[in-house]
């Protein structure tokens, strides 16, 4: 925690590796919210 | 000539009747039951296109703004000495922390997916709106917040602060460098505009209905 974090360069992007990781999890999280199943989707009025 | 209809005068009990009715009681009354629903705010039965994802990252991110205002109250209770000495404070400290960090990441979750359903679509344009504002809110709510935190990283964090918010001419009136100033809005003045613009936005949810899907021939559907 007292260290600061390592930083991600590429071009003109400066990115710390945390934010990095965060964001690569929500766009995974979102990917896999387009295609997995919604448990129990047809019991619902059509 | 014809036979002149015959009045009957108002009774007593019926002029105090409408006069009830004109009431700005009875009128508001009238407009919560149009509006609000009670078999729209509590459905016992949803349409199939409510059983998706993007409606679960939105009820993350209410669950976590309760964990978020919970932790809350028990730092401010307790003070920083106890948030950064003791491992229960540690502890509460860190909920307080991820728990807005879930809030950020299911809240982003949850407008990236309204956005590719174009949830505004039908009348629903306010309610978009106050999502959008939500987050603003969120943003400003948690730069408070990591002044408040009584360590170097808020005092980096106000020292250079300092310099955009003179640049953007607010240094005068919203003063980074002022704790007093930024906690109290911190713990008092954003989490009252946070949590009642997210009922809001639920409620205005709750009224309308999500939106419909969007369909495959890419307009709205009727």
């Amino acid at each position: 925690m007292d260290t600061p974090a390592q930083y991600f360069d590429w071009a003109f992007i400066h990115i710390s590796y945390p934010n990095l990781i965060v964001i690569g999890v929500m766009l995974v999280l979102f990917a896999v919210a387009l295609v997995a199943p919604f448990p129990h989707g047809s019991d619902r009025d059509a | 000539m014809p036979e002149a209809t015959e009045v009957k005068p108002a009774t007593t009990g019926n002029r105090a009747k409408e006069a009830a009715d004109s009431g700005w009681t009875y009128r508001t009354r009238q407009w919560v039951d149009r509006v609000l629903a009670m078999d729209h705010l509590l459905p016992h039965r949803q349409p199939y296109y409510v059983g998706s994802w993007v409606y679960v990252f939105g009820v993350i991110t209410i669950a976590a703004l309760v964990w978020v205002v919970v932790s809350g109250v028990v730092l401010s209770f307790m003070g920083p000495q106890w948030w950064h000495v003791s491992s229960l404070g540690r502890f509460f400290n860190s909920l307080h922390f991820w728990s807005v960090q879930l809030f950020f990441i299911f809240m982003v979750l949850h407008l990236w997916g309204q956005y590719f359903m174009a949830g505004w679509r039908e009348g629903r344009a306010a309610t978009w709106m106050i999502g959008v504002v939500i987050f603003g809110s969120s943003i400003l709510t948690a730069f408070t917040g990591y002044l408040s935190q009584q360590n170097f990283d808020s005092q980096f964090i106000a020292i250079n602060a300092k310099d955009a918010m003179n640049g953007a001419g607010i240094g005068a009136f919203f003063n980074v460098l002022n704790f007093g100033q930024m906690f109290g809005l911190h713990v008092m003045l954003r989490p009252i505009v946070v949590t009642f613009l997210v009922v809001v936005h639920i409620v205005m949810v709750r009224a309308r209905g999500v939106v419909k899907p969007i369909d495959r021939e890419g307009g709205s559907p009727s």
